[in-house]
């Protein structure tokens, strides 16, 4: 082994830097046309007529409205509530209705202008009160899309005995994914043949080729989807691209050539999908003493106006907002529902910062309003090996939460900052310095039996050459999975990574293993990389009676096999660790097969004058099972932290009438460099006996933790209860009072 | 880019004359194209006024920073980066110099130019509450001649300025003793984060003491609370002949948020707005050297 454990340089590096590598905007193409989309300028009600200007010069260009889908109309997720273009009715603002091509791109935007749609306007529901209220049925009878109940222990009995309750209600607004590349696709449809070719920018090529078919009306053998080289994604571009895709599809479908779909930024801030904002209510049931009882947790996300991926981001959310306790009675009541507002959808964390930043952040005040400290209270709660999670999970041996709250303590200083925090506080007349940390968990992969229902296979082949191959699903997208696959790939077959080969996801060319989503993908899908060159190893060493000495010995041998035996192919297939049974009904069980332990600190500086925060320190700590890559593994936790900090700080989706109206990057305020301090990242390691070389997923985890470390120091900077993020200079104005 | 290019004309005058030649000769109102850092903005949002746009970025007669008797003058076309680099602007006019540091980025500071700063009149514009405080007069040019207005008198409204459809800025005038080092002086701006913002509140000031310690010079100028940029005469004139002290700091922060009306908009609220401007002004008088 020699390769994982090292920071081997980007395989796909040289080509990002260089400018070889091909975004979907980089395709070179030849007789094609620009595709844009007409969208609802209301957030609700009926559409009485869609005209075209006579005025205009319509010559040349395609329109395809509701009526010229081949298929079905509509987005197959997990229910079948939403069209790909509204036909009678729209159910928020920016939904597609009329589709353009033309030629000239230049003059799309005013054809756009010069179709006239008539509506009749009804009273929208734009937040969770009002769909809670019933103001408007937008979904089945009661507005929600999935709700969720986990039990354990006795809650009623627990509050019955409580001495007080301890109650508090904790936000988390919307986000953007904010990648560099816009949304974009290009789709062909060769009349001649029946067939669909899709080439773009997605985190899942066959998520779009399943919701290609019923649409088009084709049979998957039809359906070719490839993924270009994509430029961030961060669960926007997981289910999104389909509706793209669709889009271009239908208007290719249309006039025979192939259409181009580029979004531009404020297009793709005000439609595609965002973090589903949420609201949780904590109640804490305590003794005389002040020991919790019990906790009763009700968490309620906006998912948007339809249902699409809801239902999923909610059970990460709720089983996530038991945190890294053992509570020995809890309950957490939870439900995502309906309102006239885009689609919210997947972006890394996946309904996971929700919760845990209300669960931390409660966490927190508890100590407060007990005159303890936030560690130290903690510390009392945190699993220990054998306990039980919210959902019952018995998490045996593999928990960390103790070691590494208790390293993060310890090597930060906590509890000497925390006093030298509150020392320069009773003196300073313009700032206030504060500390704060948050201790979490996060599953890796599919909840559940997910990875069971995902049924991932993955293929390695080596060429007569000696070249190893890697046939997955899984796309890179500036993680670093095409680095991480090939040193899991290299080091599996003794072979230097020059010799392992990506090749690129397409639908008709590598098997399904499963979308690139949930921390999956380096733990579960590079389980099957190891698992599959394994396979391929032992064939080969079969054939010719020994293993290789050397590259060159192991291409004489592959041509050997190529030569007397035919191509020489292994394949892998997910199979579920043992023993780990998991009870949808009741939500209790293995919810996933191993959990990274993390423990975030974070010191702030504010201004009084203006109530500007300054990240002073960051502090990430966390168990990942085994490192595979440490400058790929240090920059998911670093760039992480940064979109945590944005979260909690400064990023503030402004709705108004339905729609985004910040919709650029000079209004919706992701942080710069000049607004983060140098995060520290350190790993602790024990591997994961279900993971390539003993790794864990860490893509989320980063995500979880800023949000509560920081609204914690800023509590304890300003002495005023930070519970609702982002904590911008206005909001904490608020908190505050003062005029 | 929304806009549909087919819809606009750009021309290049190559000197001043000829540009104030096809401003006095042109019947529609031409849009004055410098350093484009706004334009370019607007025409990607598809919110750019279609028509003639006039390229003024190769007229060297609007470059060019001097002293020119007991005066600074400025050519419009003088960017943030000249502005941030000149020695006599960081000397003699400090806050100017660090006003244009906090513009965009680098980029944006190579071709953001003053002149163009003034004439998209942005109520944020970040150079805007410095001239304010130094007594900017601007330049005005056409081909009927050339007139000087006080910068304080130049806006009409938002975004409305009294330059007429022919008149381009030539240059913007400041008195050589605004910045005067024996006054106290501060920039305050208060962005959306640490860098590439745009400012929630901006202001300027600058205050003079004669030598029994009362004030005997005072300007007090804002951004974004007020639909234009704006100088609070009333605070200046209250704080006048009295002695800086916590009374008067209080007194004043009550006459400073009589004299402005912020808003709530996609950047910030009203509240904050007027939160910040009190705090600068406190703070600023707080910290005036010597007190």
């Amino acid at each position: 082994m020699r390769l994982v454990g090292t920071s081997a340089p980007r395989a796909e590096g040289e080509a990002k830097l260089t400018g070889r590598a091909r975004y979907v905007d980089d395709l070179p193409l030849t007789d094609f046309l620009w595709g844009l989309t007409v969208r609802s300028t209301i957030p609700y009600g009926r559409i009485l007529s869609v005209d075209f200007d006579a005025g205009a010069d319509w010559s040349g260009v395609t329109i395809v409205t509701a009526k010229d889908v081949p298929g079905k109309n509509v987005v197959v997720l997990l229910e079948q509530d939403q069209p790909i273009l509204a036909a009678d009715r729209v159910m928020h603002r920016e939904e597609p209705i009329v589709l353009l091509a033309h030629r000239d791109r230049d003059r799309l935007w005013e054809l756009a202008s010069r179709v006239r749609i008539e509506y009749e306007r009804w009273e929208p529901v734009l937040d969770i009160d009002a769909s809670l209220a019933l103001e408007q049925r937008l979904f089945k009878d009661d507005n929600v899309f999935k709700a969720i109940r986990i039990d354990k222990g006795d809650v009623e009995a627990a509050f019955a005995r409580a001495a007080r309750v301890f109650e508090r209600t904790y936000e988390t607004g919307l986000q953007e994914q904010a990648y560099i590349e816009n949304q974009g696709m290009v789709a062909t449809w060769d009349a001649a043949a029946g067939r669909l070719e899709v080439v773009g920018s997605m985190q899942c090529p066959y998520y779009v080729l399943k919701g290609l078919c019923p649409i088009m009306g084709l049979a998957p053998e039809k359906v070719v989807v490839e993924q270009a080289a994509t430029g961030g994604a961060f669960g926007g571009k997981e289910d999104y691209p389909t509706i793209l895709a669709a889009h271009a599809s239908l208007l290719s479908y249309k006039s025979g050539k192939t259409v181009k779909m580029i979004y531009d930024r404020v297009e793709d801030l005000v439609a595609t999908t965002k973090r589903h904002p949420c609201r949780t209510r904590i109640r804490t049931a305590l003794d005389a003493s002040g020991s919790i009882l019990a906790m009763d947790v009700d968490a309620t996300m906006d998912g948007g106006a339809y249902c699409t991926l809801s239902p999923v981001v909610l059970s990460r959310g709720t089983i996530h907002a038991g945190g890294p306790y053992n509570f020995e009675n809890i309950r957490v009541e939870s439900r995502v529902v309906a309102t006239n507002t885009p689609p919210n959808g997947a972006f890394r964390g996946f309904g996971a910062p929700q919760t845990i930043f209300a669960m931390e952040r409660h966490m927190d005040n508890l100590a407060r309003e007990l005159g303890r400290a936030p560690h130290e209270l903690r510390e009392e709660y945190l699993l220990r090996p054998g306990q039980t999670t919210a959902f019952s999970q018995n998490v045996g041996d593999d928990v960390y939460a103790l070691d590494i709250q208790r390293e993060a303590v310890a090597r930060t200083r906590f509890e000497e900052r925390r006093r030298e925090c509150e020392e320069f506080n009773r003196s300073s007349r313009w700032e206030r310095r504060g500390i704060g940390l948050a201790t979490f968990l996060h599953g890796a992969g599919f909840t559940g039996n997910g990875e069971v229902v995902l049924d991932s296979r993955l293929k390695v082949d080596v060429t007569a050459d000696g070249f190893v191959q890697i046939y997955s699903a899984n796309t890179e997208m500036g993680q670093g999975k095409d680095t991480t696959f090939s040193q899991i790939a290299a080091d599996s077959m003794g072979l230097p990574m020059a010799r392992v080969r990506i090749i690129t996801p397409n639908t008709a060319r590598v098997p399904n293993s499963g979308p690139t989503v949930a921390s999956r993908t380096a733990m579960v899908v590079g389980y099957l990389v190891q698992e599959a060159c394994g396979a391929v190893r032992k064939a080969l060493e079969a054939h010719a009676g020994r293993t290789w000495r050397d590259p060159d010995d192991f291409a004489s041998l592959a041509a050997a096999h190529h030569r007397e035996r035919g191509a020489l192919e292994g394949w892998s297939r997910y199979e579920p660790p043992p023993g780990k049974v998991w009870d949808d009904k009741v939500y209790r069980g293995a919810a996933y097969g191993a959990y990274a332990w993390a423990c975030y600190v974070a010191a702030v500086r504010v201004r009084l004058d203006t109530l500007e925060v300054t990240v002073e320190s960051f502090d990430a700590f966390q168990e990942v099972g085994r490192v595979l890559n440490p400058v790929i593994a240090e920059g998911q936790i670093e760039g992480g932290v940064v979109q945590g900090i944005g979260y909690a700080l400064c990023e503030e989706v402004k709705m108004r009438d339905g729609v985004m109206a910040n919709a650029n990057f000079t209004n919706y305020i992701i942080p710069t460099f000049a607004d983060v301090p140098e995060v520290k990242v350190h790993f602790a390691e024990r591997p994961y006996p279900f993971g390539p070389f003993g790794a864990k997923g860490i893509g989320e985890l980063p995500m979880d933790g800023p949000g509560p470390a920081l609204a914690s120091a800023l509590t304890h900077a300003l002495g005023v209860e930070v519970n609702r993020i982002p904590a911008t200079p206005e909001h904490l104005l608020e908190l505050l009072g003062n005029e | 880019m929304r806009a549909r290019l087919a819809g606009f004309s750009l021309e290049r005058p190559g000197t001043l004359d000829e540009a104030l030649g096809m401003l006095a000769a042109s019947k529609e109102r031409l849009t004055l194209l410098a350093g484009g850092t706004d334009l370019y903005v607007y025409l990607n949002a598809g919110v750019a006024r279609p028509g003639r746009w006039l390229d003024l970025w190769g007229l060297d007669e609007l470059r060019g920073i001097h002293e020119v008797g007991d005066h600074v003058v400025l050519g419009a076309l003088t960017t943030y980066t000249e502005l941030r680099a000149s020695e006599l602007i960081r000397g003699a006019l400090p806050l100017l110099a660090q006003a244009a540091a906090t513009v965009g980025a680098v980029a944006i500071q190579n071709r953001g130019t003053l002149g163009g700063n003034i004439a998209n009149g942005s109520p944020a514009g970040d150079s805007l509450p410095p001239l304010l405080a130094y007594d900017a007069e601007i330049g005005l040019r056409s081909a009927r001649g050339r007139r000087f207005v006080p910068f304080d008198r130049f806006y009409t409204g938002y975004r409305a300025s009294v330059a007429a459809p022919d008149e381009l800025i030539e240059q913007i005038r400041i008195p050589l003793g605004a910045g005067s080092s024996s006054r106290a002086c501060r920039f305050v701006k208060v962005g959306t984060r640490a860098a590439q913002a745009i400012s929630k509140v901006v202001a300027a000031f600058v205050l003079g003491r004669a030598g029994d310690g009362t004030v005997d010079h005072c300007r007090a100028a804002f951004g974004s609370v007020a639909p234009t940029p704006v100088r609070l005469r009333r605070l200046e004139q209250h704080v006048i002949g009295k002695r800086i002290d916590p009374a008067l700091i209080r007194t004043s922060s009550d006459v400073l948020l009589s004299e402005i009306a912020p808003i709530d908009d996609i950047r910030s609220t009203a509240r904050y707005r007027r939160f910040v401007a009190r705090t600068a002004w406190q703070r600023f008088m707080e910290e005036v050297p010597g007190l």
